[in-house]
């Protein structure tokens, strides 16, 4: 069977609490955050080489990303996938999520036919999960997101979605689209081997040319929704601190929980 | 270009018949937005056997319920329900569309913009219009530590989501007049879904839902060791509160839902009172409780960030401090006279 994963590098998760913003340039201010792949994409390529040791086949990535993305790729063949593609381009910068979803489908289009594609539900940057829905949707597959566990059996998938208190079961007839959940599994750990053969698999890079695209309809230009100006979000409140024995403490403590009508 | 009316829909939903707490939310917002630039508050209900619904979306601010009551919208998928969200957008024309941000409003939000090539703004935390009559969505970014404003110029409508919890639910007047208008479900012709919803199934995690809890017991990374979340546990059940949790508790596995993460991939809190254990304060998870009324958080670290969103900081060991305080807690209760 033919998979793709759809990943994205993002700024590690662990330092988003030093991201800043230029009060002159209203930048972002990223101070020593590594690229990492996003979390739930790793375990979207988890997902993926299970598949491939049950019932064989092949495993493709693919992102759409700055040149200086291929790391994420490249680490995405060590855990073992097949198989990468990066889309790149100047004029894909500035994309919203319908703007990626396109250029993604059309990179998918142009790699082949795949018979499921995965991806994580939502980025640890801009979090917004749109992604694998508006994926599907440009490539005409049905389509299910935040995906915490499935099966296949012939060729119809047995889901669970994620719900709020709970989940919803779903059958869906292939090819489709998942949104992966980060409890679906654990992704593997890399091996010295699989980074070894990583350098030897094929690695591809496709532009704006390459995919038959528009300007128009990539990028910035191509986003229906614009982004206005950005702020740290301040978050203060005034702390009275308790300090002491921890006897002590814990009885200040259940005043303060009677005071606040916990306890009687 | 789709057509532009004044007119703010909000998206509601409903499970077996029941509405959510945050159609209530969207429906309010719904109304205040209305209040600035003037139209109408639509309220779009999806379903099978939910005619009664109207009435208690009136009450909370919508001045007209399109109910689309079919059989094949019994169970939420996200293909037919767009399809006949789509047919609602088509014909009542509202300017802006909010939906829920939960794992289906979000997915229906999702797809529905792609089928109408439209902008949507996801977990919005602010909207308003701004000095030039724009709509300012308000979005999270990095796990909440940014925040940007995001415009949607060209296309129709805008759409926006909105996490259960963010927005405060409105009052209810069971005076208010408003109308419901039923509307089939447009499909097309042979219309047969690849996608098959099978069934609902709950799994609440043991105690009170962490979204409805006036307390929130929460613990993170220095609480230690799955025996000592036990008694965490436990102190919750003293003090009547649910139990939260950060992503390392979680990668632990000190509790095993994944439903009880607050923050930026969890939940959205805003208890009367919340006390947190062992948690250093990461914006990933802040973002989803800061505001909480009162915040007490228990950490060894007197540098740790949580404190910078605390009204009172225990400078301690959680591990230690949760069993006494447990014990402190219930001395308390037994001490009391019985009545």
């Amino acid at each position: 069977m033919n998979i793709a994963v759809c990943i994205k590098p993002v700024p590690d998760p662990r330092f988003y609490g030093n991201i800043s913003v230029d009060p002159r340039t209203g930048l972002l201010v990223r101070k020593g955050a590594p690229a990492v792949i996003n979390p739930s994409d790793r375990n979207a390529i988890e997902a993926a080489l299970q598949l491939k040791e049950r019932h064989g086949g092949r495993v493709v990535l693919a992102s759409m990303a700055p040149p200086d993305a291929g790391e994420a790729l490249k680490e995405g063949l060590a855990m073992g996938a097949d198989e990468a593609f990066l889309l790149s381009d100047p004029a894909f910068a500035g994309a919203d999520t319908l703007a990626t979803a396109r250029v993604l489908a059309a990179g998918l289009n142009k790699i082949g036919r795949f018979d499921l594609i995965l991806t994580g539900c939502e980025s640890a940057d801009g979090g917004t999960a749109h992604v694998p829905s508006q994926l599907g949707e440009m490539i005409g597959f049905p389509h299910l997101n935040h995906v915490q566990a499935f099966y296949l059996k012939g060729s119809l998938l047995h889901i669970e979605k994620k719900t709020e208190d709970g989940f919803m079961e779903y059958r869906c007839r292939l090819p489709a689209v998942l949104g992966v959940t980060r409890d679906i599994n654990t992704p593997r750990y890399i091996s010295l081997t699989g980074v070894a053969a990583a350098q030897a698999k094929p690695f591809t890079v496709w532009g704006l040319e390459d995919l038959g695209l528009e300007p128009a309809v990539t990028g910035l230009t191509g986003s229906p929704t614009q982004p206005g100006d950005l702020r740290v979000s301040e978050l203060k409140r005034k702390v009275e601190i308790l300090r002491g024995e921890p006897e002590e403490i814990a009885e200040k403590m259940v005043t303060i929980l009677r005071s606040a009508g916990v306890l009687d | 270009m789709l057509k532009e009316s004044a007119d703010i829909m909000a998206v509601a939903e409903q499970v077996e018949g029941r509405l959510k707490g945050v159609s209530f939310e969207l429906v309010g917002k719904a109304r205040e937005l209305a209040r600035e630039r003037g139209g109408r508050v639509l309220a779009a209900v999806f379903g099978s056997g939910i005619g009664s619904l109207g009435a208690e979306l009136v009450a909370y601010g919508a001045d007209r319920v399109v109910l689309v009551d079919d059989s094949r919208l019994a169970l939420y998928r996200n293909d037919a329900y767009a399809l006949a969200l789509e047919g609602l957008i088509r014909k009542y024309s509202p300017g802006i569309v909010l939906f829920s941000a939960s794992t289906c409003g979000s997915e229906l939000a999702a797809t529905t913009a792609a089928r109408l090539g439209t902008g949507l703004a996801a977990h919005c935390v602010d909207l308003r219009f701004n000095e030039r009559g724009e709509f300012v969505q308000v979005i999270p970014a990095f796990g909440g530590r940014v925040l940007g404003d995001v415009f949607c110029p060209r296309a129709r409508p805008q759409m926006a989501s909105i996490r259960p919890g963010v927005f405060k639910k409105p009052g209810k007047d069971p005076a208010r007049s408003g109308e419901t208008i039923k509307e089939e479900a447009i499909f097309p012709a042979g219309f047969e879904s690849p996608l098959e919803a099978v069934r609902v199934v709950r799994r609440q995690p043991p105690g009170l839902p962490l979204e409805e809890a006036g307390v929130v017991v929460a613990g993170g990374w220095g609480v230690g060791s799955a025996e000592v979340w036990r008694v965490l546990e436990e102190l919750a059940g003293e003090l009547g509160a649910a139990v939260g949790c950060t992503r390392p508790a979680l990668d632990e596995g000190w509790i095993n839902d994944e439903r009880a993460l607050i923050g930026a991939s969890g939940k959205t809190v805003r208890p009367k009172l919340y006390i947190g254990f062992g948690i250093s304060g990461s914006i990933h998870h802040v973002v989803g409780m800061k505001d909480s009324g009162f915040v007490i958080n228990v950490n060894t670290d007197p540098a740790a960030p949580v404190f910078q969103i605390s009204d009172c900081g225990v400078i301690a060991d959680a591990k230690e401090f949760i069993p006494l305080l447990l014990e402190k807690v219930r001395e308390r209760k037994a001490g009391l006279p019985k009545e």
